[in-house]
């Protein structure tokens, strides 16, 4: 009798570089800081997908802790960064990375 | 004959919950307006959550729920409120060869990691901690590989929290 195979992990790990791969063109493309951001958070993702992927077929449970640190820097890393974005357009009145190019004015 | 249609299931689900993360992802970065993209932004959040429930982490799937899509988007979503950018959405996406080249160079960065996935089957030492009772008590397995083996890192991530709060607040006050 013909029995489906179960999904392998090669797919999950090619999806998870797709959406890194498409979080790398977008900080690389986009000018706006917000959605270069996004990008970023699109990645970190992306990894968590993949480190979920390991943790299930090498049947350890070290992944998902991985992923529950990444997940913790990451909403850590949005306070400060969403702070930083408020105060450029405080002084700059504007959230183009290209026109932010100074550490200090 | 029940376990195939299950896995039948299995792969059905995975392969539209692929397509529209990466239909979402692909919207999130081609959109003008960083509402829509935040907003996509979500739902590629949420079909990442229906895949870590098809690979058995039901803890990370409601994680993810929890803070990538409620928290942090939430958290962009008022930003972008805050901000006036009319300006910048008037602008609109402009071409140039410094995009072009970038997003070669990311092309070129996919072929390596689908060469580096397909060419050889993923190894590693396998563990011994997911049995087929922790699958069913996922949560409870992580709890306890948590506050066992993982204690330290997970008091240094309190830590981060609390400097990352402190410093949100110190940022966004108006200079006196």
């Amino acid at each position: 009798m013909w029995v489906v195979p179960a999904i392998p992990p090669a797919l999950f790990l090619v999806l998870s570089g797709i959406l890194f791969t498409i979080g790398v063109i977008g900080a690389l493309t986009r000018r706006n800081a917000i959605v270069v951001f996004m990008c970023i958070e699109l990645m970190l993702n992306s990894v968590n997908l993949s480190f979920i992927t390991f943790s299930r077929f090498l049947r350890s449970m070290d992944g998902v802790l991985f992923a529950f640190f990444v997940i913790a820097v990451a909403a850590a890393e949005a306070a400060v960064g969403l702070a930083i974005f408020v105060m450029l357009y405080r002084s700059r009145e504007t959230i183009n990375v290209d026109e932010i190019n100074l550490l200090k004015w | 004959m029940a376990e195939n249609i299950g896995t039948l299931f299995q792969w059905l689900i995975f392969l539209g919950v692929a397509f529209i993360s990466i239909l979402a992802s692909l919207l999130l970065v081609t959109r003008k307006n960083p509402i829509h993209s935040a907003l996509f932004l979500v739902l590629n959040f949420l079909c990442v959550a229906v895949l870590y429930i098809l690979l058995y982490s039901q803890f990370i799937a409601i994680i993810q729920v929890v803070v990538y899509a409620g928290a942090i988007v939430m958290l962009i979503v008022f930003v972008i409120m805050l901000l006036d950018l009319e300006v910048e959405l008037r602008s609109g996406l402009k071409f140039s060869y410094t995009k072009l080249i970038g997003g070669f160079l990311a092309l070129f960065f996919f072929l390596g990691i689908f060469y580096a996935v397909v060419a050889k089957s993923p190894t590693g030492k396998i563990g011994s901690s997911y049995t087929s009772e922790n699958i069913t008590n996922n949560v409870k397995a992580v709890g306890e590989v948590l506050f066992t083996q993982y204690l330290f890192p997970f008091e240094i991530v309190s830590i981060l929290l609390v400097v990352a709060m402190v410093g949100a607040v110190i940022l966004s006050k108006k200079r006196a």
